[in-house]
Formats: C-alpha cells, structure tokens, sequence
C-alpha cells in the first residue's frame, strides 16, 4: 500500500490523523507527516482517512504484497 | 433509493456498493447539477464538483421529491411520477432559514446552493458594502470572503460574540479580534429590524434603530431540516426528521419505520455525547461518516449498528484553522490551555458535568488528537456498555 498526499490541497483538517493516527500527524506547527509506506495491516484505516479527508488530499495505491 | 444528490445521499450509495450491495441504485437530486462540495461554497465562494465515478447509479437530477408514503417506500416527484424501492435513504439536507420579513427585489441573498453562490459572488465587488445579518460560521465566512474581495464589510451578531452560543465565550471574543483585525464592522447585541428598498437594497435598519447604507446583505441565521416534503407520510418530524441512534427513521408512533434510513443535515436523533438528547449537525464530515452506518443498517436490519461518530467541524477565517471536534455548545465549563491572538493561536477544552464533550483550537490541529482519542474512547464505552 502506498500513500501520497497532496500537501498543496492540504487544509489541516485532522482527519487523516483521526482515522490512522499511526500513519498521519502532525507536527507543532501543524505540518502534516505522513508513514507513505503503512504496513497492509493498516489499509482499513488509511482507507478511512482518504474518505474522510474534506478536500480529497489523500490518494492510496495498493501495491502488490 | 436514495432522495437527496448532496454529499450525504451519493456517499450512501457508495457505501452500499463498498458493502456489497449489487441491485439498482436511483439517486434522486432537487438541483439540476451532479453532487459538488458544499463546504468551498462560503469559504471562497468556489465550485468543487464531486466525482462519483462506479456507482452504476441512475440519477434523477432537477426532480423534486415532493411526498412520500413511508409503508410502500413510494416517493412522489414533482413530475407527478412515483419512484418506489426496498430500501430508502433520506438525505434532503437543509436549506437556508429565510429571513420572516419584506426583502428587496434584489440585493439580498442566502446561501446554501451552487446557484446561491454564483449569485453572491457575481456581486461581490471591490468598494461595494455588504451586511451580514448573522455571525455564525456561514456569516463569518462570508464576511471573510467578502473583506477578501475587498468590500466594505458590516457583521451583525444577535449575541454579544460571534458563535457564543456554539463556542462560548473565549473563542468567541478570539474570533471577534480576528473580525476586526481583517477590517469588519462587527456589531454585536444587535439583531436585523427591517431592509430599507424596494426594487434594490438601500440600507439595512438594526434593533437599535441605527441604519447601515447597503448595496448587498447576506441573511445567514442557520439552516432548517429539508422535511416538508414529509409532511403527512406518517414519519416524526420534530425540527428534522427524527430517527433512532441507528440512523433508523422512526414514525409518527415511535417505532422504526422498516427499511428507511436518514442521512446528514435532515437527521435529528439522540447522541450519546449529548447523554442522549436529540440534535442535528450539518457538518460534512457527519454525512460523511453517517453514510456508512446508515448503508449498513439497510443491507442489515437485523445487525442494525448505531452510528457513534465524533463530531468535527472546521471553519476558516483570514487564515486561521478553526477546528472544532465534539459538542462545544454543550458543555458548561471551558478551559482555554492557550489563547495567543497574536499569533493567532487557541486550544480550549469544553466539559459537561466535569467530562470531556469537545475541544476547539485555532491554528493548532496538532494538539486536537488527545481529545478526538479521549471523546471516541468514552462513545465507544457508551454503546458497548
């Protein structure tokens, strides 16, 4: 699973961090960071975070296991 | 079916396709448009479609439904036709509360739609003065986009801040200072006695008696559930369309009206975080997350889940991140952990009875993960209890 997001639609919103807090933070100035090669473990929750995402920022690829 | 072509409606349908569910999908939209975003709107007075691609939906757009006969799932379209189906979902959202008194022929606006905000901004221009008749985030915003724009700006706000009801009263002196400093007029204490004009807008008269000379005036005091459609389906309308915490509709005698279910703005049904008493949200990312609770509770009435989302919300004024989770406007004891207008920084944590019920920062989304962790903790423990 491969995870890009696109910093310059990026609003901040916390969504992400809400659905797959082990993927996505923020740092103190409100930058997001983000794991772009999450474990497969974690697909539920990063798909979350896509769909949840307000301005559709987070894009993620299935890769092969 | 599905009646509403939103952001609530389009997104069941995907989540019953997610779920598995293989029949016929027919979405049924008042406006003439494909879905696009609501939220862009107000914020900048922009139009973001919303692709909805591998639904294999039949769409129904520019029709309204105008009645409903809860027993057979039978909606009634404005063209006279009647659309049944076995399972119905309800998101006709909500619409702009209108404003009891005369209005002029032109000049005043609200805003809700796409048309609504092609409208305003097509008279949004430099130099020209605007009234806001209402603080709230809609107000606010719209204030914002205006001062961007560069008009002359007056905000009026019935409370002595903006959103003191819904924030209390440290964020709402914050954003107050964050009106100011951007060059708004903001009167507070001040409710909208009358519109001064005829065929155009002249001026806006105030309780006080003090008149504002106007070119536009934007009425933002909140929404009201889209319902009168159902008047007379035998469904419990109660400012909104009442379901239970399964997102179930429920009927005029109480019980769930079978294989109806109700999703977004339209909803009113008891929350958990609010001990139980009935509210509605029409935040996005509610008819976001109810979409795939309520796709669930149809495909499987027997597995019925109740929906336990926390709430969140997000409003963005001259650059600063207002971020809301939980029901602030419930609590009755703030604590602010920083307030830093300077830097234009907030984090205040809002409680009901001594427990946690929301938290709202500005230009610190950061530091909301702790309270999203605490407040989805305590709905988790509430349901499965």
């Amino acid at each position: 699973m491969r995870v890009t997001v696109d910093l310059g639609l990026c609003e901040s919103h916390g969504q992400c961090v809400f659905a797959a807090p082990e993927v996505f933070a923020f740092d103190d100035d409100d930058n997001l960071r983000y794991e772009s090669e999450p474990p497969a473990a974690l697909s539920a929750q990063v798909e979350q975070a896509a769909a949840l995402c307000p301005v559709r920022a987070v894009s993620v690829r299935r890769t092969a296991p | 079916m599905i009646v509403g072509a939103s952001l609530a409606g389009p997104r069941t349908a995907a989540a019953l396709r997610e779920l598995g569910y293989d029949g016929e999908l027919t979405i049924i939209g008042a406006e003439p448009y494909p879905p696009y975003d609501r939220p862009p709107l107000s914020k900048e007075l922009r139009i973001v479609d919303l692709p909805y691609d591998g639904l294999r939906a039949t769409w129904r757009l520019g029709r309204r439904a105008v009645g409903l006969d809860a027993g057979r799932r039978a909606v009634r379209l404005d063209d006279g036709t009647l659309q049944t189906g076995d399972g119905l979902v309800i998101a006709t959202g909500a619409c702009a509360r209108p404003w009891p008194g005369r209005v002029p022929a032109r000049g005043v606006f609200t805003l809700r739609s796409r048309d609504d905000a092609l409208a305003l901004r097509a008279e949004l221009a430099p130099g020209r003065r605007l009234v806001v008749i209402g603080a709230g985030f809609l107000g606010g915003e719209i204030a914002a986009a205006a001062r961007r724009r560069g008009l002359t700006v007056t905000l009026v706000e019935a409370a002595d801040q903006p959103l003191r009801g819904a924030l209390g009263a440290e964020a709402g002196a914050f954003l107050a200072g964050l009106h100011r400093d951007a060059g708004v007029d903001l009167r507070t204490g001040r409710t909208l006695r009358a519109f001064q004009g005829t065929d155009r807008l002249t001026a806006v008269t105030l309780d006080d008696g003090s008149t504002i000379p106007a070119d536009l005036s934007v009425i933002a005091l909140g929404a009201v559930a889209a319902t009168e459609w159902l008047a007379g389906s035998g469904l419990l309308l109660d400012s909104g369309l009442r379901c239970d915490e399964r997102l179930r509709v429920l009927r005029a005698d109480g019980g769930p009206a079978p294989g109806i279910v109700a999703v977004g703005d339209v909803v009113r049904w008891p929350h958990p975080l609010a001990g139980g008493n009935l509210i509605s949200l029409g935040h996005w990312t509610n008819a976001v997350e109810q979409a795939a609770t309520a796709a669930h509770n149809l495909l499987h009435p027997h597995d019925a889940r109740p929906y336990t989302g926390v709430p969140s919300f997000w409003s963005d004024l001259y650059g600063a991140k207002i971020r809301s989770i939980g029901l602030p406007a419930l609590a009755d004891e703030v604590r602010v952990a920083e307030s830093d207008p300077a830097a234009r920084r907030l984090e205040a944590a809002y409680l009901r009875d001594g427990r946690l019920i929301g938290a709202v920062t500005v230009n610190r989304v950061a530091r909301l993960a702790p309270y999203r962790r605490e407040l989805h903790a305590g709905l988790t423990a509430v349901v499965t209890r």
